[in-house]
């Protein structure tokens, strides 16, 4: 026989990947050095030479980074040019990308802040820090509801109307029985019910889900509606008048400087909403149940040769979001306002876009749910020192951001393999 | 079935092979007849209860979730896990057990892999290290060779003698003929989902093909000695792109000549399905030509590369190659439906379409109710026919066939072979595509190994299968390293 040789192992697998000079982190590179370099310049040109102060309170009081406007706004964009010079090594991604948004940012809030009117030019900290997390909330209980789901392979589109139904339902048990604990669970049946439609029609009935989804919305919307102008309207201190939670302080948490009077003298919502990234977290990646739940979304005929039930724990996971969701309704109705039509106004497309912008991990979802916070309330901030930004240009940054997102600019973004597919078995 | 014996199953794409152990492995419901195991009567109403007792499953479309560690895919729906109802996972036990099962059997595998960067062979090894750490006694494995190249074939033989050793049942369902010899005790031959006869592996192999196809059966191609005419396809330097951004096929140069058959051989997802798509027009090339007659043909659309005269048998007949909604008679016209007398200003003319059905229908040996009947109604082979049809129906200088025979049965087989074989007759270029090494040696006049997007070797189709095998896996004598090393 003739001398043979084999192709090593490494051959085989180096031959076919050949990305070229153009990575996707010298990409990105690119735009952020000329993001950089034109936050510089046009920034630099825009502030004035008024001390910008950040400061470490709720107000002009305490600590603060000061920095001269218009030396800020450069030094910043520089600084975001510089991270994204960096990147041409192709290392650090996601360190240097941090970076340079967060440099971009500041540089763009060095002019705002300069620019105000005197006496408002500094930015309080905690009240940014306090706001982001407390508008976060709701995205955070809807984009872990579309976990739940679509790891298990159910495209939740209805998030808008089970928060929705969350939210009527919290505040009219909640004002009927005069207990804001009875609001809660209410809230957590109306996210259900609206999770049990959803689940009965697509995974029993076959329904195409994404279709399910908006019909879902729709009818929470008309539902609610009606009876919010048929009952509450009519009545609001027998029915629209829910009990609110207060704020519990955590000891020794509530210490943390700017941390603590920003996240730990909060209320239930907010706590509640963290404790459930974590547990879903590790629930979904270190437990059985988790294992099987991803199965299902990737593979579920693999997952039924197995005798891994798929249809119940789809049905499972779809009702147990409607749950988490619903409790993220009942933080409109059951924290600060009474039930107003269409209250949620969007708020659940946002939850799936920080879905899909946290590659549908729970951490993931998590830091997509505070940047869009943080986005939101930058409007608010901006609004109160009378900026020429209108607040709508910040309101699209989340969309913006999540097509960015999908068109691949942060990383591969894979949903579970079976989203979106009923399972018919045999 | 007795303990440590290797059961074979034979039978015909279709035969009802697939569908009996599903049955068994609790997939499929039974309407009738009763399932025996050591002499009681089971019910197996799911996966749960076969593996209960103890009938584990190889599938012929992998099981595997791909994202997941091996161990992950071992472990699941019988997990390791410790911390009571909350069932934290116990990943150091699930390792210990997949390393166990592996040196019990010699089944190599590393249980921290991720299952979709493994190649097939690998992840077949996963598949029955999964079966057996569920502790079955028997094993049914579902086609196991038809991914594979003809050493890890040889290899999983290996396997299944060591599992006969140690007490295992085996059920090994195929339609090669030659493997059942090498291994089976004894043989179950299927036909239309009745068990139409026993038989021992001394049987020959034109024996068990009557047996399975109900008449005996020619199963070599008879074509004469030609001598092949002026290039009529040449590619050079080609480079295509997979979805996901790899390259697919890494710089091919090809050369198919007028009255030849060029088979490509190659086990499946070496770039060969790239290949044939970028020359239709259907994927586009990242450099290199394609030319057709002297003309330069990349960049072409596929309606245009199809009139200049090119037929073309995808390999995914139900999505590339058929409407299955439609009818035959449409499906038959799929490409020239605008162009007198079927189709002209925009309007169809459905007299015309059915006339020329009946004639194709008839001339190509369609089984079909009527030409009417909705196209994804026939079998596979009957489909399949459809598409010949409708191909070789245009005037051609280059007919390209991808997975021509895949699930169709050997009757349909024998016809859509003499009808390549007739084409490369009457001077048309043939390009033949297939993953059944048997096909290609059989048809070819010569053929090209391709392996990971590049051509390894073309060889005439009288080299040693054993030879052709091994480039099939890659391995390169020394004269030929030079061609292909150093890139």
């Amino acid at each position: 026989m003739t001398p043979v040789s084999t192709i090593t192992a490494n051959e085989m697998v180096a031959a076919p990947i050949q990305t070229g000079y153009w990575t996707r982190s010298r990409k990105v590179g690119v735009g952020l050095v000329a993001a950089g370099v034109l936050a510089a310049v046009v920034f630099g040109a825009l502030a004035t030479s008024q001390t910008a102060r950040f400061t470490l309170s709720e107000d002009a009081q305490g600590a603060a980074l000061a920095i001269d406007g218009t030396v800020g706004a450069i030094l910043f964009g520089l600084i975001a040019a510089a991270a994204g010079a960096a990147m041409f090594t192709d290392r650090w991604f996601p360190w240097l990308l941090g970076v340079g948004i967060v440099c971009f940012v500041l540089s763009f809030l060095c002019w705002q802040i300069s620019d105000a009117p005197a006496g408002q030019n500094f930015m309080p900290l905690v009240n940014i820090v306090r706001g982001t997390f407390l508008l976060a909330v709701p995205l955070i209980f809807g984009a872990l509801a579309g976990v739940l789901c679509e790891r298990s392979g159910v495209v939740n589109v209805a998030i808008e109307g089970q928060l929705l139904m969350g939210a009527f339902a919290g505040a009219l048990v909640g004002t009927m029985a005069g207990n804001v604990w009875v609001g809660l669970v209410a809230a957590a049946l109306g996210g259900a019910f609206i999770s049990l439609l959803l689940a009965v029609f697509t995974i029993r009935y076959l329904v195409d889900q994404v279709v399910m989804g908006i019909v879902l919305n729709l009818l929470a919307l008309g539902l609610t509606g009606f009876l919010y102008e048929r009952l509450m309207q009519t009545n609001q201190a027998k029915y629209n008048q829910p009990p609110h939670f207060g704020n519990w302080e955590i000891p020794l948490l509530k210490d943390i400087p700017v941390l603590g009077p920003a996240l730990f003298r909060s209320n239930l919502f907010l706590y509640l909403a963290l404790i459930l990234v974590l547990v879903i977290h590790i629930a979904l990646f270190r437990t059985r149940w988790g294992l099987r739940t991803r199965s299902v979304g990737e593979h579920p005929t693999a997952a039924d040769t197995l005798g891994v039930r798929v249809l119940g724990l789809r049905y499972r996971n779809v009702l147990l979001a409607g749950v988490v969701a619903g409790i993220g309704g009942a933080s409109y109705t059951l924290l600060l306002y009474s039930f107003t039509k269409n209250m949620i106004g969007g708020k659940g497309f946002i939850a799936l876009a920080a879905l899909i912008f946290g590659r549908w991990s729970p951490t993931g979802a998590l830091l997509a749910a505070l940047f869009f916070g943080f986005a939101d309330q930058l409007g608010v901030y901006l609004g109160a020192i009378n900026s020429i930004i209108p607040s709508q240009f910040l309101a699209m940054l989340p969309y913006l951001a999540t097509i960015l997102a999908v068109a691949g600019l942060v990383g591969r973004v894979r949903a579970p393999a079976a989203d979106g597919k009923p399972y018919i078995k045999g | 079935m007795e303990p440590g014996e290797i059961h074979a199953l034979l039978g015909e794409n279709g035969a009802g092979k697939s569908t009996l152990m599903n049955v068994l492995y609790g997939l499929l419901q039974p309407d009738e007849g009763e399932i025996l195991v050591n002499d009681k009567p089971v019910q197996i109403r799911s996966p749960r209860d076969a593996i209960n007792v103890g009938i584990g499953m190889v599938h012929q479309h992998f099981m595997l979730v791909p994202v997941f560690t091996v161990a992950e895919n071992v472990m699941l729906g019988a997990e390791k896990v410790r911390g009571g109802i909350a069932g934290f996972l116990d990943h150091r036990r699930a390792r210990r057990e997949v390393e166990e099962v592996s040196t019990r059997y010699g089944l190599r595998v590393d249980p921290d892999a991720v299952v979709e960067d493994l190649p097939v062979g690998i992840q077949q090894r996963v598949e029955i290290v999964k079966a057996l750490t569920r502790e079955v006694d028997l094993l049914i494995l579902d086609e196991p060779t038809a991914v594979l190249t003809p050493q890890e074939t040889d290899e999983l033989l290996a396997v299944m003698r060591s599992l006969k050793e140690s007490g295992k049942s085996i059920v090994f369902i195929t339609h090669k003929l030659g493997e059942v010899k090498a291994i089976a005790d004894r043989i179950t031959v299927i036909r239309r989902g009745r068990t139409v006869g026993t038989a021992t592996p001394d049987a020959s192999r034109d024996e068990l093909a009557a047996l399975m196809v109900g008449r005996s059966v020619s199963l070599t191609v008879t074509k004469v000695a030609k001598e092949p005419g002026a290039p009529v396809l040449q590619v050079e330097g080609l480079v295509v792109q997979d979805e996901r951004g790899h390259q697919a096929v890494a710089g091919v140069d090809l050369e198919v000549r007028a009255g030849e058959v060029l088979g490509v051989a190659g086990v499946q997802g070496n770039g060969q399905t790239e290949l044939v798509e970028a020359i239709m027009g259907l994927r586009p090339t990242l450099a290199g030509t394609v030319t057709l007659d002297g003309q330069r043909i990349d960049g072409w659309t596929t309606k245009r590369v199809l009139r200049a005269g090119v037929g073309y048998v995808p390999e995914d007949r139900s999505v590339d190659g058929l409407v299955k909604e439609f009818t035959v008679a449409e499906n038959l016209v799929l490409d020239i439906y605008d162009q007198p007398p079927f189709g002209s200003r925009g309007v169809l003319r459905p007299d015309e379409i059915a006339k020329s059905a009946k004639e194709r229908i008839a001339q190509f040996d369609v089984r079909t109710s009527s030409h009417e009947s909705a196209v994804g109604t026939l079998s596979g082979g009957n489909q399949q026919k459809v598409i010949v049809a409708r191909e070789m129906s245009r005037p051609l200088k280059l007919f390209i066939a991808a997975q021509p025979t895949r699930g169709v049965d050997v009757g349909s087989i024998e016809f859509i072979h003499s009808r390549i074989v007739h084409e490369r007759d009457v001077n048309t270029a043939v390009l033949l595509v297939s993953s059944e090494l048997d096909e290609v040696i059989g048809l070819a006049d010569r053929i090209a190994v391709m392996y990971r997007g590049r051509i390894l070797a073309i060889v005439p189709p009288d080299t040693p299968r054993e030879e052709i095998g091994l480039l099939m896996a890659g391995v390169v004598n020394e004269q030929g390293m030079s061609e292909v090393g150093h890139e």
